[in-house]
């Protein structure tokens, strides 16, 4: 079956592509210039001590074998010791991750439920006030600095009204009085099946500007490609037949045009999935979201290389991951994609 | 009828010529499109004021960094037209010294991703086989990253700078061009002009340079167009997280870098280096539209 | 003759372009009756397709009728709201497009199609479409039709293709079907066979058929009534074997001798001089005059109806000096 050969393929090349970007992120963090072991043993550290760093750090090894035992490492799990903290990185990113992704998908649900209807009803009323409203909110929301957006919406929402609170993931009463059991890091997730409502409340607030500064760009970018789109599936003979059939508005333009139109569009979702994850780096500064951009920044700035490497890659394995997943997608919605 | 090489050559300059052609017609096209205009016009006056920042701003020596600690986050005012920030430092001037590095480090990237991004996939095009796929491979990787990651991890590496952020931002941004390219290429290389070439002797690498190289330009020169924005963006993204112009000199990211710690107490310092960066990113934008769609025949139909 | 099913009047479409206004239908007349089949014929932009368009609602984007009046069951369909016209599209009046390949849907399959449509104007039980799907399919003449409606588009042949899209078109009983030049992108072979099944359908099923082509040998197999236009005018009409072997107005004729089925051999094709307008001007007389070789004076007059016999009208000065109507 041409399909099912199409997705193992698909598969293969992923999996080399990850390869490959391990090697490569595992290089840069190389580059570094700086001691790891003096970082490590603090300054005024004994030869013996120094040596004992060295070889526990692995670094006497040549550069392939490092690598080899480092992607061992990892993938059982063990993303090596932090320079700075000597915790292990595994523990952080069991906190770090999630609230990064909690931030991700809620903004991905933004993105679906603003970004594509817009660019639908903006092509289905080309021309028109509907259409000229959303083509300059998506331009603005595509040029805003993520970061800047977050800042306005602070001032906002924050300091001027007083509606929202200004950072972190949870306020101290509730974190004192209502803690959160963690199953998942989730913390919607964590408190909705733990029935503690008041803290899911509380999450919520703490969730909602975030996400939507970090949403906008995502916004903008997919009401821009569905409209774009969705304009040439309009200009179709079969929406002229369509049309020709007596089907109704609702049928053409969010049954038939938006599957063709569909694919596109979701490619830009993967694409901005990604951003939105590196994107999130710059608005948990800005909101001290104790998520793994924070987390990267930080470490870049005490050039902690163990968490930069750590970081990057899952990063980079969500990213190769979303665009398999929407390769794989296109395959299954439009039947004519076999070989390519 | 016989070719023989100097009819080719002749015809084969005409490439060029014919793209000069080209370009002069789709100008006309791109004057009847009022947005692309006025966002050409206000893309100028930043760069006049980037250029001529040391005549236009009011205290260039605050813009270079000369603290004026008595007046500390004054409130916009007639002597300080857009406020002072957390030194008491002119927030216009520095803003227009701030263009300098905000622009320049859009337009080098992407002329240099262009530069090199786009004879490199035009070669992998043309070429195949094991040099298309190596390349492309290569290339692959490097889209793999999400670019702002990359950037950032690349930059810190090498080290805190305004050029290595260049550098930085740069490496990110080459693979679209081949990637571009490439496709573009693949399919020209099928074409029967093509193949005429080849069948006379011409060496792949004239071809290259005579005809695929042109006809591959136009689409990268209208991705262009639009990724400058997209590249102030980041690099203002590089210089908000520290890793690009260092202080005390002037940058619309470092600016808000700051600022992020004083809004409360003086938000013009915030509002307005965010303010350049979006009025240039949507200009760039607006732009890239325009130039965009005089190249797409649908666009020109009525309606 | 009963009631025509269709009467259009004086029908005039413009279009506003960049280089002015285009005038695509000067002024249409044409009766549609029941089971009729009336053919539509003329050169590539004289408004063939656009009358078919405008019967339906359908005029694309920066057209505007003027004037003029479609009558259908006596309904003149340009007073009506959209809402109408939805229920008249598919249900009352079907249309089927030229090119098969890019008029069926390629990320739905032939079933999946069928039932959006059916499910619009006659929704029923699911088993029960099936059944109507299938029906339909056999009538169409399609092998296998149980397969065909889970095939997508592009698994079937060209000729496949338009069948499915007749069948589509007739799906919920339509009284008249638009087929706009519905062989034109097919195999010769292939176009026999879907003519033949038009032909066929028009009695089986009780349809009339509007048949828009611009070639005259189809009308000459399939119509029983035809309409000459040029330059969104008709300039002649009537029954198929009058006008084409007693053609009267001077482009019928002139057509018909640079058909190369009536040509002979070795004798040169005998092109009509001069070009179709382009429809910037707009019309004053006759819009056949300039490349007419029995212009007159009077012909920059618009032309009146004449009746040179009982049901074969031509719009010529050439006609009128008898009894002037």
């Amino acid at each position: 079956m041409a399909k099912a050969e199409y997705i193992i393929r698909r598969l293969l090349l992923a999996f080399l592509v990850l390869v490959g970007v391990s090697i490569i992120t595992f290089v840069i963090a190389r580059m570094v210039p700086s001691d790891p072991v003096a970082l490590y043993v603090g300054p005024r550290a004994k030869p013996e001590a120094r040596e004992a760093a060295r070889v526990k750090l692995g670094l006497d090894r040549p550069l392939h074998q490092q690598y080899l035992r480092y992607m061992g490492e990892v993938l059982s799990g063990d993303f090596g010791i932090s320079v700075r903290s000597r915790r292990p990185i595994i523990d952080d990113l069991k906190v770090f991750l999630p609230a990064t992704l909690e931030l991700v998908l809620l903004s991905m649900i933004f993105t679906l439920v603003i970004g594509i209807p817009l660019g639908v009803l903006s092509a289905a009323f080309k021309d028109t006030w509907v259409d000229h409203f959303s083509r300059i909110f998506a331009v603005i929301n595509v040029s805003m600095p993520v970061f800047w957006l977050a800042l306005l919406l602070q001032l906002l929402f924050v300091r001027q009204l007083d509606l929202l609170p200004v950072g972190g993931r949870i306020s101290r009463d509730i974190a004192i009085l209502s803690p959160i059991e963690p199953v998942t890091g989730f913390y919607l997730v964590d408190t909705a099946l733990a029935g503690n409502w008041s803290a899911f409340r509380d999450a919520l607030r703490h969730l909602i500007l975030p996400s939507i500064a970090l949403a906008s760009y995502a916004i903008g970018l997919s009401i821009r490609m569905t409209r774009a789109t969705m304009v040439e599936v309009l200009q179709q003979k079969y929406i002229t037949a369509a049309w020709a059939a007596g089907l109704t508005r609702r049928t053409v333009y969010f049954k038939l045009a938006l599957k063709n139109a569909i694919v596109p569009t979701l490619m830009v979702l993967s694409l901005s999935f990604v951003w939105q994850v590196s994107g999130a780096m710059l608005v948990e500064i800005v909101f001290l979201w104790p998520g793994l951009g924070t987390y990267l920044v930080n470490a870049i700035l005490t050039i902690d290389f163990p968490i930069v490497v750590s970081v990057a890659l899952i990063v980079t394995v969500f990213y190769v991951f979303s665009n398999l997943f929407v390769d794989v997608l296109q395959a299954v919605i439009d039947p004519r994609v076999s070989l390519e | 009828m016989t070719m023989n090489h100097e009819e080719t050559s002749r015809q084969a300059q005409s490439a060029w010529g014919a793209r000069f052609l080209e370009y002069r017609l789709m100008w006309r096209a791109l004057r009847r499109d009022r947005l692309a205009v006025i966002s050409l016009a206000i893309i100028l006056v930043f760069v006049l004021a980037a250029v001529f920042a040391p005549s236009l701003a009011p205290y260039p020596d605050q813009a270079l960094g000369k603290a004026n600690l008595s007046e500390k986050l004054d409130p916009p005012s007639a002597t300080h037209l857009l406020g002072t920030d957390d030194l008491g430092r002119d927030v216009l001037s520095r803003i227009l010294y701030g263009s300098r590095p905000s622009l320049s480090i859009g337009i080098f990237v992407v002329g240099l991703a262009m530069i090199i991004g786009t004879p490199l996939g035009a070669i992998a095009g043309y070429a195949g086989g094991w040099l298309d796929q190596v390349i492309m491979r290569i290339t692959d990787i490097f889209l793999s990253f999400p670019a702002l990651l990359l950037a950032i991890a690349i930059s810190a590496a090498l080290g805190a700078s305004f050029f290595n952020a260049m550098l930085s931002i740069t490496l990110t941004w080459w693979p679209w061009y081949t990637r571009l390219a490439r496709a573009q290429a693949v399919s020209l290389k099928e074409q029967t002009f093509i193949e005429a070439s080849r069948a006379i002797g011409v060496p792949g690498f004239t071809i290259i340079r005579r005809h695929i190289i042109p006809n591959v330009l136009t689409p990268a020169l209208v991705q262009a167009t639009m990724d400058i924005g997209s590249a102030v963006l980041m690099g203002s993204a590089l210089s908000f997280v520290g890793l690009g112009v260092q202080l005390p000199r002037a940058d619309w990211g470092n600016m808000l870098n700051v600022a992020r710690l004083y809004f409360s107490d003086g938000p013009w310092f915030a509002i307005f280096p965010g303010l350049a960066i979006l009025l240039i990113a949507m200009c760039f934008n607006l732009l890239g539209d325009g130039v965009r769609d005089v190249l797409d025949p649908q666009s020109r139909r009525t309606g | 003759m009963d009631q025509p099913l269709v009467i259009v009047r004086d029908l005039r479409l413009q279009f506003r372009t960049y280089a002015g206004i285009v005038h695509a239908l000067n002024g249409i007349d044409l009766e549609i009756y029941e089971q009729d089949m009336l053919g539509l014929v003329g050169e590539t932009g004289c408004g063939k397709s656009m009358t078919g368009l405008s019967i339906l609602g359908l005029v694309p984007r920066g057209g505007e009728i003027v004037s003029g009046s479609i009558r259908f069951r006596g309904e003149d369909l340009l007073t009506k709201p959209e809402s109408y016209m939805q229920q008249v599209r598919g249900a009352r009046i079907a249309m089927v497009f030229q090119d098969p390949a890019t008029s069926l849907n390629p990320l739905f399959t032939v079933g999946q199609q069928l039932e959006t449509v059916m499910q619009r104007h006659h929704p029923a039980a699911k088993n029960e479409m099936r059944d109507r799907a299938l029906e339909l399919l056999k009538v169409v003449e399609l092998p296998d039709p149980a397969r065909i409606l889970d095939t997508y588009p592009h698994e079937l042949s060209g000729g496949m293709k338009q069948r499915a899209s007749i069948a589509i078109a007739l799906s919920c009983g339509a009284d008249l079907l638009i087929a706009d030049e519905p062989t034109t992108d097919l195999d010769v072979t292939v176009q026999a066979q879907i003519l033949d099944l038009l032909r066929r359908l028009r009695e089986t099923q009780g349809i009339a058929i509007l048949m828009i082509t611009h070639d005259l040998s189809v009308v000459a197999e399939t119509c029983q009534r035809v309409a000459v236009l040029y330059a969104g005018q008709v300039v002649e009409s009537g029954p198929v074997d009058d006008v084409l072997f007693e053609a009267k107005h001077p482009y019928t004729r002139a057509l018909l001798k640079a058909s190369p089925k009536r040509s002979s051999r070795g004798q040169p094709l005998q092109a009509i001089p001069g070009t179709v307008p382009s429809g910037l001007q707009p019309l004053e007389g006759c819009s056949f005059a300039p490349r007419c070789p029995h212009a007159m004076e009077v012909c920059s007059q618009p032309p009146p109806r004449a009746s040179v016999a009982p049901a074969h009208a031509v719009y010529c000065f050439l006609y009128t000096d008898a009894e002037g109507t």
